[in-house]
């Protein structure tokens, strides 16, 4: 199990701030196709990877990434801090 | 070195004045504060979403990056989230260093950072209606100066 969060309209796309998902998904990118195939809200949020961020146990990763070991997931646009 | 991560509007006189009397063998002070832009009148308000616990990880990975890197003898990071009005404060940095050259340069790294590391997200909230503000190429860009 992972807990997998979503952030600004990521979050308003899929509809939810966080879910936990039961997966064997090996990396970031196989589990964004696993919610993808999901409902077309997922498919809608994922569509365009290049507009996404991701952090791994709270530490920006990137798509390829591994999940071994990892608890937590998020997903969100470009940090607009500051 | 402190961060905070807070709702509540802040006083950027008096975390001056306290940042300077803690800032002991400093020989320069730099602050900078954000204000919520009005966008000529058009904002009704400003939502900030943040990552709790990521965010204040990522502030203080960049602020130790700062201090160690201008050998600061301190710095503040303030940054608020949730509902704000225009000509609000949204954040601010002060930086204290025996020299002005390295309190201006280490401001000026953290809020490079805090623009593209530091995980909040803005959206404005207009007479028209809601909309994510989208980061700049020129945000992410600035960092590669340092």
């Amino acid at each position: 199990m992972i807990d997998v969060m979503y952030f600004a309209w990521v979050r308003e796309r899929i509809g939810l701030p966080r879910e936990r998902v039961e997966t064997e998904a090996g990396t970031v990118a196989d589990l964004v196709a696993e919610l993808s195939a999901r409902e077309p809200r997922y498919a809608a949020a994922f569509a365009d990877l290049a507009s996404l961020r991701v952090a791994l146990d709270q530490e920006l990763s990137s798509f390829d990434a591994s999940l071994e070991g990892v608890r937590e997931v998020a997903f969100f646009p470009p940090m607009t801090g500051g | 070195m402190r961060v905070r991560v807070q709702a509540a509007a802040f006083d950027m006189g008096a975390e001056a004045v306290a940042f300077a009397a803690a800032a002991k063998g400093a020989g320069a002070i730099v602050t900078f504060t954000g204000l919520v832009r009005d966008n000529g009148g058009t904002l009704a308000a400003m939502e900030i979403e943040h990552y709790p616990g990521m965010t204040e990880k990522a502030i203080d990975a960049i602020a130790r990056q700062a201090v160690e890197r201008w050998a600061l003898t301190d710095a503040l990071v303030i940054h608020r989230y949730g509902l704000l009005r225009a000509d609000e404060p949204i954040m601010m940095v002060a930086t204290a260093a025996p020299h002005r050259a390295d309190a201006f340069a280490a401001a000026e790294f953290l809020m490079d950072y805090l623009k593209s590391r530091a995980p909040f997200w803005k959206k404005e909230i207009g007479v028209d209606g809601a909309t994510w503000v989208e980061a700049k190429a020129a945000d992410e860009s600035a960092l590669e100066r340092w």
